[in-house]
């Protein structure tokens, strides 16, 4: 459950509204069902006593959403930002994505939050409310039968392995930032490398040859913010079309993983707008795991302007055949 | 739709010999755009050259494939010959169907077969080939030369007497570099000082020249006719302008015991020293590791008797930012480490030396003053055993060795050992070795003379160990001629140690983009046609950076490098290459990627005005090319996520264009 409270969000939000220092308030709105808190731009205090949203759904990184929304809004936006939402926020100041000037940001200290997946699994099919006890989630079904989940049992995966509960970026806080958490994140990574090839080839088949090629994990990315997207664009040569074959699909994760490494803060976002529930972060864990053995530890967005190991060189650099040695060792 | 032409060539038998170049042309003859296809039998001679003309015309081509040698040989011929018909030369692609198919190939069924595979990829690719125009660059007319021994001093001399002003980068406190530690220099016997220290005279008072000593290169930006480069003057302690190099600070310094580099650490020098009596700059350079005052803030002795007041213990290291046309590397070599030797006892004898350390020994202003004592207990040595190539041609040895002739040890060995006689002719000498290499003018008849008149004795066959015992070194050998094991006393051992390129040549060589060996030495453009350039445009090579040399050699590769700068700093622009990058500012995202990995600083960034798919305008953040800076090289290509950079003539449609045609 989450310590900070909808009220203390809201009355934030309404304040900094109603004095004019932002003109917009980008947060978590009313969805169709309690699980499904969606993003919102609210632009009157009423909307935000109505609609916001503060709890252990709010899982949505707002960072991209600045990209095109600061441009839309005159003024400052004020937007609430998770410790591993903040990595996404420099990590886009540093590709010059939006105007640092046209951004308020208020940082949220967060307990974790909740996968509906996992929850569904314990509670079935067919919730109708989920209140926020101490004792845990209580989840109504539509036939009034209730039941009361541990929030770990049912904590997202990248919670789990929190990496940072450490704001980056803000410029006001609600409650206290923490610290870098050094979090057994790449446990999941070495238990796929340890794999022969074939059965690394069988387990990310398995998991590909389900995507549905529905571009959530693309449109959700705060890595992916290009003016046009290569699988948008018909000279590309990798536009989105039909997959031929099962390989396809392989194609268009493996093309995004490389587009997104060395600037993939880790944030998991991939992983919990896919509706097949496709371990995508998997892949963009191992590029950062890489990156961190083969040219030191490196958090991409945990400073704004720094430069990532991929498109820096330094007389240091992993000769090609030195990463090729150590492969071979392993 | 282009129309190309087609136009494979024999090159004699080189091509014809293992490609059935009919097949080649007939098979190109259906693919989409070709509307002629022919063969001849040279291609870039006259002859075949006037036949693309005369198709041009008549067949209204507008683009040109033409399979023969590398690009590399014949490009820029083709693309001459394409603006001789009137069409861009651009529109001109090379299959390579000489070192990559004929010359790999020994069967003609499958060297056909691939040849027609190229030649289908170079027509796909022209196919996507657009006319483009190069851009023009000027030329910065100042030259740097990065290291200041001999070949570093004959370039900067000859550059400057055309008239170009030239700085001399160089990492030791004063410029000479190793031929002003030799005594005497083969073939003729004359003294190294007396025929190197004039030149570095003429350098420090040629008008055109600038020493940056005590020196080194931190960074190098740009490219050809203009280079960016960082020099860090590392601070010595001591104001250069005022200094006189009266040497009283050297006098009075009181620390006393801190091993001369100039002696090989044979003898001490001050904490604050000139290197030896003839350096340019003759400037007196404090070492912080050494010295009390800069270590503990106490002693200041050298301030108090320096009369010019030339002494500052705050002096920092300093940045000089200069511009350069052409860069000249001279880094030079060094003698490889003994460490590993263990079997000659380098370590554990103090009378086991490299032929360096007999360099100084004999040099009268080494640390004997010339006479020769083994450093152990200054005795005359009366058994002198020169071991030659250690550590050279060690072809199984390449962890401790090099697999490379040294070159220079069978000469200087045959001096020394001349030396040696002459002077002291009491003394038996001894030279082990291989096989004595002296290809070179009056080389063999002074190895001759060696042998002949001096008594030498040479004997064919390697030292196979040397035990110290007690005033003796017990060497053991074999004579391969007379088929027997030798034990020989010695006084005195003297190894002719393989020289290797200077640590300080790897890091600059990254720092250039210039193109080096497995040894570490860089590589020419062409080891025989383009000996004193690098691959990198505007780099040259002179001396020993390039491979073993002797100073003859040396100095005529300096001038030669020389000739190479002169030539490029007499132009007042240089034409660019259209082959630049260039963005599609509408998919640019402005993230600053190809900016960072750009190597020469080409991309800037710039906010302009668009109008958006949805109508409305909106100011962007998008990126430049400055096409005068640009090389072409590609990084920002694959570095950048959404495509939106591309490289001329390299498009990536036209690359995948090729692979297709390969891969149908």
């Amino acid at each position: 459950m989450q310590k900070i409270t909808r009220d203390v969000l809201v009355s934030k939000a309404v304040s900094l509204l109603e004095n004019g220092t932002v003109n917009a308030v980008l947060g978590w709105g009313k969805g169709e069902f309690v699980y499904d808190v969606t993003p919102t731009m609210f632009e009157t205090a009423d909307e935000i006593r109505e609609n916001f949203v503060w709890n252990d759904f709010c899982g949505a990184n707002f960072s991209k959403y600045l990209v095109s929304k600061t441009k839309k809004i005159e003024g400052k936006i004020l937007v609430f930002l998770k410790p591993c939402d903040t990595y996404s926020f420099n990590q886009l100041l540093t590709e010059h994505r939006f105007d640092r000037e046209k951004v308020y940001v208020v940082g949220v200290p967060c307990e974790g939050m909740a996968d509906i997946s996992k929850v569904k699994a314990l509670a079935g099919e067919g919730i109708a409310n989920i209140d926020f006890t101490d004792a845990g989630l209580v989840v109504t079904n539509f036939y009034d039968e209730t039941k009361t989940i541990a929030y770990a049992d049912v904590m997202a995966e990248r919670c789990v392995n929190c990496k940072s509960k450490k704001h980056v970026a803000f410029d006001e806080l609600l409650g206290e930032t923490g610290e870098v958490i050094s979090s057994a994140r790449f446990d999941e990574v070495a238990k796929i490398e340890a794999m022969t090839p074939d059965e690394r080839f069988a387990f990310w088949q398995g998991e590909l040859s389900r995507c549905i090629r529905c571009n959530a994990c693309r449109d959700v990315c705060p890595a992916c913010t290009c003016e046009k997207c290569v699988f948008d664009n018909p000279n590309s040569g990798a536009e989105n079309k039909a997959p031929a074959t099962t390989f396809e699909e392989q194609m268009f994760h493996i093309i995004r993983a490389f587009h997104v490494a060395g600037r993939c803060t880790d944030c998991g976002e991939c992983s919990r707008v896919c509706p097949q529930n496709i371990p995508l972060h998997l892949l963009n864990r191992k590029f950062i795991r890489d990156i961190d053995n083969f040219y030191g530890e490196y958090q991409a967005g945990a400073e704004v302007g720094s430069r990532a190991p991929l498109v820096d060189y330094t007389l240091d650099d992993l000769e090609a055949a030195d990463v090729f040695e150590r492969r071979e060792e392993e | 739709m282009q129309r190309i032409g087609v136009f494979v060539c024999w090159c004699g038998s080189n091509i014809a010999g293992t490609v059935d170049v009919q097949a080649v042309s007939d098979a190109l003859k259906n693919e989409p755009g070709v509307v002629f296809s022919t063969n001849y039998q040279y291609m870039c001679s006259q002859a075949g050259q006037n036949m693309i003309i005369d198709a041009v015309k008549e067949h209204n081509l507008t683009g040109i494939v033409v399979c023969s040698c590398s690009p590399r040989m014949h490009e820029a011929t083709f693309r001459k010959t394409a603006a001789a018909a009137g069409l861009n030369p651009y529109m001109v692609e090379i299959a390579n169907i000489r070192e990559q198919c004929s010359w790999v190939h020994k069967d003609m069924l499958t060297g056909t077969e691939k040849a027609v595979i190229l030649g289908k990829a170079a027509v796909a690719k022209v196919n996507l080939n657009t006319p483009l125009t190069p851009g023009e660059s000027p030329v910065t007319k100042r030259a740097l030369v990065i290291g200041g021994g001999i070949a570093g001093i004959q370039t900067a001399l000859d550059i400057a007497d055309a008239g170009f002003p030239v700085d001399i980068v160089e990492a030791k406190p004063t410029i000479g570099g190793k031929m002003a530690q030799l005594d005497k220099t083969f073939p003729t016997l004359d003294c190294a000082a007396c025929i190197l220290t004039p030149k570095m005279v003429d350098v420090a008072q040629n008008e055109n020249i600038r020493i940056f000593s005590y020196s080194e290169v931190e960074d190098i930006k740009g490219f050809v006719g203009n280079f960016d480069v960082t020099i860090k003057k590392k601070a010595r302690f001591v104001k250069e302008e005022i200094c006189t190099g009266c040497g009283a600070c050297v006098e009075k310094c009181p620390m006393k015991k801190i091993p001369n580099e100039f002696n090989l650490g044979m003898d001490n020098r001050r904490a604050i020293y000139i290197p030896f009596a003839q350096a340019v700059p003759k400037v007196a350079t404090i070492d912080p590791n050494a010295c009390n005052m800069l270590k503990n803030g106490k002693c200041g002795v050298c301030s108090k008797v320096c009369t010019a007041g030339a002494i500052d213990y705050t002096q920092k290291d300093e940045l000089i930012s200069e511009k350069y046309g052409a860069i000249v590397v001279a880094t030079g070599f060094n003698p490889i480490s003994m460490d590993k030797f263990d079997e000659f006892a380098y370590s554990q004898s103090k009378d086991v030396i490299t032929s360096l350390e007999f360099e100084r020994l004999t040099n009268a202003a080494g640390p004997t003053a010339g006479k020769l004592l083994r450093p152990s207990d200054l005795k005359h040595p009366h058994t002198i055993v020169f071991v030659q190539c250690v550590g050279s041609r060690c072809a199984s040895c390449a962890e401790k060795g090099k697999e490379y002739c040294s070159k220079i040890c069978c000469m200087y060995t045959a001096k020394h050992a001349m030396l040696v006689r002459d002077k002291y002719p009491d003394t038996e000498v001894y030279v082990f070795y291989i096989d004595v290499r002296t290809p070179g003018k009056n080389f063999d008849e002074f190895y001759r003379r060696a042998v002949e008149e001096y008594g030498v004795k040479y004997i064919k066959g390697m030292v196979g160990k040397i035990t110290p015992e007690g005033d003796v070194l017990k060497v053991q050998a074999s004579d391969l001629i007379a088929n027997k094991q030798l034990h020989i006393n010695a006084d005195l051992v003297v190894l002719a140690a393989a020289i290797e390129p200077d640590k300080s040549a790897r890091p600059l060589a990254t720092m250039l983009t210039a193109s080096m060996d497995t040894n570490d030495f860089f590589t020419e453009a062409h080891p025989k046609l383009r000996p004193v350039e690098s691959p990198t445009a505007g780099v040259f090579l002179s001396g020993a950076c390039q491979g073993p040399k002797d100073i003859p050699e040396t100095v005529s590769q300096a001038s030669a490098a020389a000739s190479k700068v002169i030539g490029l700093l007499c132009k007042d622009k240089l034409t660019g290459n259209p082959c630049i990058a260039s963005p599609d500012e509408l998919m640019c995202n402005g993230c600053s990627t190809c900016a960072n990995v750009c190597p020469y600083g080409a991309i800037t960034y710039e906010d302009k005005e668009f109008m958006m798919p949805d109508r409305t305008k909106s100011i962007r953040r998008v990126a430049q090319v400055n096409p005068a800076v640009c090389q072409g090289c590609g990084a920002c290509t694959v570095a950048c996520m959404s495509g939106a950079m591309d490289l001329r003539g390299f498009m990536g449609s036209q690359i995948i264009a090729e692979v297709d045609a390969i891969c149908k």
